[in-house]
């Protein structure tokens, strides 16, 4: 697929002037309605068939992380083998989505999911600051994706973006995009919560859809804000543009601080009711986290046997 | 919408609420029948059940209403203000307490969704009478002078929209300020009153401090005619209100009105579309729109038109319409067939002057009085439905090219009751909100209520101001 931006925004990109009047002049986004909006949609009231579909859903959209820097091929093993397989007690349990690692354990997880649905995610681009050379952030890709890294996670320059040069967090975004090949999807990461300002996720978004990013991501986990339900609203509003001006559809993933149910719920609420059911499945919609499933899989059982049976019945990693 | 993501029925439970097969009217503190033995029924308009038998005061029950207010005035208003507060506080905090009962209770009566009288009536209501009862002992400093008095027996007439939410807004100042109270809720949403007659007991309120009549127009018209009463207070239609105006006129009666609206609700190009939109739906389709101020013209820049119809028809697929008491239903049951018949007949009207009707696939339930979320394109200044009020969820888009012309067509209406305006520009809400003939003006939102934010119109919406310092004005002897 080609890097370039869409045929209809073409000439957006041309240079950093138009690329900014682009950008700016999107439309601006009030905090107070759009957080008001995401609390209203927060309380539907998700019950019995309705809660069980959307705990399988949410289940299978899960990209189960482990990003320490303790991290060991054991551990990654560990992790591959619950994303395949999350409940041994319950085999109708869906499988995660993905199992999301760093560039250096993308073997390990690779063979860990071998002969699954399970993809491997990687975290390349200098993650979590990306405070390093491109050359350096694509060599980190290119080992990734040549280790067999279906979906590369990037952070964008932060500091960039927030200089003004979007023109050059676009050319990183083509550049790691091109890196990827034709085998690797690109998750972009904004860290909405260095951002600041909703005006400025928008943007983002705007920024690394036309920079091919095939899914756009919150954050990385490791700032004080990362998924909240607004900043996904706004960037599930953005993706729905994008394709109603493009015809293109980007994926989203909500990451950090989704650990509950009943918080992931409110996520598919927003989807169901924002963008709809085209992106209700986990080619399109991901979760960033990695303690949710335990709450996933243990409200599960609950469903299931009508009791609540606590942590010991799920495994630790 | 049909998808895959079905949210199965999460009914509130209505076991909550004790509805008792008859009603008496409640004077001086006791429930009683009304003189003539004449009852009436209330149903649920989601169903078209008939939750109970109230009975229907006639001209002696309100003498008796009011005489009983009379006597009970004079040693209300001799209290301190700190202990009328006490009595106040206590109302809110029960209201509180029971608030899971009154929401189902109001929305079974009146048919609004259970989120709503959830999370906007019954929280508002508490808060008007908190923020009172915080009045009652500081009226030396409301700006009115030292030691304003109260005016004595307040009569209080109600609609249907809003009924506990509005009887709190009349009962709440009147109280703080030393007056006492014969209230008339209306005639198919009498039982949250009621209900509110029992609070007041639970409180230990004084008898005949408050006094509910529930009835029709003709129990109203008694009220207000009545000598004894010192002040008319009136929330409804702007046909009643000039009646009402005529009855008081040349009496010593003070008089406040808040009457009709047709509130324009303006997008500018620089709007926060998003959120207009949201704020476009809360506008019209809150309680059905059946709200005063409710934004039912939408007046839009031409130049984003399509882009936000297309929003805006998107967002209407998504609302969920169906059963009240279901926690995820948005647009609720219209509150009678009356009300009903009349947004029919405006709605043929306004496909018949040649407006474009559009509205959402939408099912309706097969008993009770409903109403699918509707808008109207190709509206101009003239159509009836840019005029009159329709008071259902009936939006009619128009449009402008310029400010001036914008604030020109939100200004030309008989009504001035509320307005919106979006846009990014701060100093263009400024501008604009300065020369829009209305008694609230919202910026990037619509619909917000609070107890400290005075309330009312201009024009043919009526006068005086309900809510927050102003709001004691209409209940002292100023």
């Amino acid at each position: 697929m080609s890097t370039a931006a869409p045929h209809a925004l073409a000439d957006v990109t041309a240079s950093d002037s138009t690329l900014r009047r682009f950008l700016h002049g999107l439309p601006g986004v009030d905090p107070v309605g759009l957080e008001a909006r995401a609390a209203s949609l927060g309380t539907r009231s998700i019950k019995t068939t309705a809660k069980a579909y959307a705990i399988d859903l949410a289940i299978s959209m899960v990209d189960l992380t482990t990003l320490e820097g303790a991290d060991t091929p054991g551990k990654v093993r560990s992790l591959g083998a619950k994303a395949v397989l999350p409940d041994p007690t319950d085999r109708s349990t869906p499988a995660t989505a993905a199992v999301c690692v760093y560039p250096d354990m993308v073997p390990a997880a690779k063979a860990a999911v071998a002969g699954s649905t399970v993809k491997v995610a990687s975290v390349a681009t200098a993650f979590p600051a990306g405070r390093a050379a491109l050359a350096v952030k694509l060599a980190d890709v290119r080992e990734a994706v040549s280790a067999g890294a279906d979906e590369i996670d990037m952070v964008i320059d932060r500091g960039a973006f927030l200089a003004g040069n979007y023109l050059k967090v676009h050319e990183e975004i083509t550049a790691v995009k091109e890196a990827c090949g034709a085998s690797a999807r690109l998750k972009v990461i904004f860290e909405t919560g260095e951002l600041s300002t909703y005006d400025n996720i928008r943007r983002a978004s705007w920024l690394g859809m036309l920079a091919g990013a095939d899914f756009i991501k919150t954050s990385t986990g490791k700032v004080a804000v990362n998924a909240t339900p607004a900043n996904t609203l706004l960037m599930l509003e953005a993706v729905r543009d994008f394709r109603a001006q493009t015809g293109v559809q980007i994926g989203v993933k909500p990451a950090g601080g989704i650990r509950t149910t009943k918080d992931a719920i409110k996520f598919l609420v927003l989807v169901n009711e924002t963008v709809g059911e085209d992106w209700l499945d986990n080619h399109w919609f991901r979760f960033g986290a990695s303690s949710l499933l335990n709450d996933l899989l243990m409200q599960r059982q609950k469903l299931a046997t009508g009791r609540y049976s606590g942590p010991d019945y799920v495994t630790v990693d | 919408m049909a998808s895959a993501f079905e949210y199965a029925p999460a009914p509130e439970s209505r076991a909550i609420v004790d509805i008792a097969p008859s009603y008496g009217l409640f004077i001086d503190g006791e429930f009683t029948e009304a003189a003539d033995g004449k009852v009436f029924k209330t149903v649920s308009p989601a169903s078209e059940e008939v939750l109970s038998e109230v009975a229907q005061a006639g001209e002696a029950d309100v003498d008796r209403a009011v005489q009983a207010a009379r006597r009970a005035f004079e040693k209300w208003s001799a209290l301190p203000g700190t202990e009328r507060a006490k009595y106040l506080f206590r109302i809110a905090r029960i209201i509180q307490e029971r608030s899971r009962e009154l929401a189902v209770l109001e929305t079974l009566d009146n048919g609004k969704p259970i989120k709503e009288t959830r999370d906007a009536d019954l929280p508002l209501v508490a808060a008007h009478f908190f923020y009172y009862a915080g009045w009652a002992d500081k009226l030396d400093h409301a700006g009115y002078g030292a030691n304003p008095r109260p005016l004595g027996v307040a009569g209080q007439v109600i609609p249907w929209n809003f009924p506990l939410l509005m009887l709190a807004w009349k009962i709440a100042p009147a109280l703080a300020t030393g007056n006492t109270v014969v209230l008339k809720p209306a005639e198919t949403t009498p039982l949250s009153a009621l209900f509110f007659a029992d609070v007041c007991r639970q409180a230990g309120l004084p008898k005949g401090v408050v006094n509910i009549l529930p009835g029709y127009g003709d129990t109203g018209a008694a009220l207000v005619a009545h000598p004894d009463v010192n002040k008319v207070a009136f929330t409804g239609s702007t046909a009643v209100g000039k009646q009402i105006a005529k009855t008081v006129a040349g009496t010593r009666k003070k008089l406040t009105l808040e009457l009709g609206g047709k509130g324009a609700n303006i997008v500018f190009d620089d709007a926060p579309i998003d959120q207009a939109v949201e704020g476009i739906v809360n506008g019209i389709f809150f309680n059905q729109g059946q709200v005063c101020c409710a934004g039912s013209r939408l007046l839009v820049q031409e130049s984003i038109q399509d882009e936000l119809l297309d929003s805006l028809k998107r967002r209407l697929s998504t609302l969920r319409l169906g059963d009240p008491l279901d926690k995820n239903t948005d647009i609720g049951a219209i509150n009678s067939e009356e009300q009903l018949t009349r947004i029919t007949s405006l709605v043929e009207r306004g496909e018949s002057e040649g407006a474009e009707r559009w509205s959402p696939a939408c099912e309706l339930p097969t008993s009770g009085y409903w109403f699918a979320p509707t808008l109207f394109t190709n509206v101009t200044q003239a159509h009836t439905i840019a005029r009159d009020e329709i008071f259902g969820p009936v939006l009619s888009v128009l449009t402008f090219r310029t400010p001036d012309e914008a604030v020109a067509k939100a200004n030309n209406t008989q009504y001035g009751l509320s307005a919106g305006i979006w846009t990014e520009k701060g100093s263009r809400i400024l501008a604009v909100a300065n020369k829009l003939r209305a008694g609230v003006v919202w910026s990037n939102t619509f619909n917000k209520f609070d107890p400290t934010s005075p309330f009312g119109g201009y024009k043919e919406s009526g006068f005086g101001r309900e809510g927050g310092r102003h709001g004691l004005e209409a209940y002292l002897d100023v």
